[in-house]
């Protein structure tokens, strides 16, 4: 079930940020649902770090809300 | 506009430094509520807390208010700093100091055990 969280999380940030260099979703626990993502994108660049962390949380809005992720750790960067 | 969410409001828009949290200080029941809570104390903020776990409409209230959609949320001056994440890098970059220097003053340092306050009535 974990891979499967994981790969619709990367799905989703993937089409967030199609331009990312990095993009990692790490299963923390193991248990498919203490996640932590990282995400290297230009559309960061500029943006405040809590401006950043807001659009990886609307990308993840779904997730976020059906109970899919419990918790989540965001690293985002920009390229400038 | 709810009675609770006009105690949450409230309580962000009259605090210095506010941390919705899962627990208390005395009793965190989150890592990650800890982690936001280490970086503000290791700067000596004064901290006022909110459990969000008494009552789930707490956490649906602020989460309405703020647009934010995971626990913890710190809040300086009435303005979202962002989660545990943000905290602890801000920390560790100088900025959060920074921050809390210039929305509170130079004198901000507070040797007081952080506060916890309730959103129910």
């Amino acid at each position: 079930m974990s891979d499967i969280a994981a790969a619709r999380i990367e799905a989703l940030l993937r089409t967030a940020f199609p331009d990312a260099g990095e993009l990692q979703v790490i299963d923390r626990t193991g248990g498919g649902d203490h996640f932590q993502v990282i995400v290297t994108s230009a559309g960061f660049d500029g943006l405040p770090l809590v401006q950043q962390h807001r659009l990886v949380n609307a990308a993840l809005a779904a997730p976020l809300a059906d109970g899919t992720i419990h918790e989540l750790r965001i690293k985002t960067r920009g390229t400038a | 506009m709810s009675e609770l969410s006009d105690r949450i409001q409230s309580v962000i828009d009259t605090e210095s430094v506010v941390v919705f949290m899962k627990g208390t200080p005395d009793f965190i029941a989150c890592g990650n509520s800890g982690r936001a809570l280490q970086a503000l104390h290791a700067l000596g903020a004064p901290i006022t807390a909110v459990d969000v776990l008494p009552d789930p409409r707490i956490r649906q209230e602020l989460v309405a208010i703020s647009g934010w959609p995971t626990i913890p949320q710190v809040f300086v001056r009435g303005e979202l700093i962002g989660g545990a994440d943000i905290t602890e890098e801000l920390h560790a970059s100088g900025e959060l100091e920074q921050k809390l220097r210039a929305s509170l003053g130079d004198d901000y340092v507070s040797d007081a055990a952080p506060r916890t306050v309730t959103v129910l009535g």
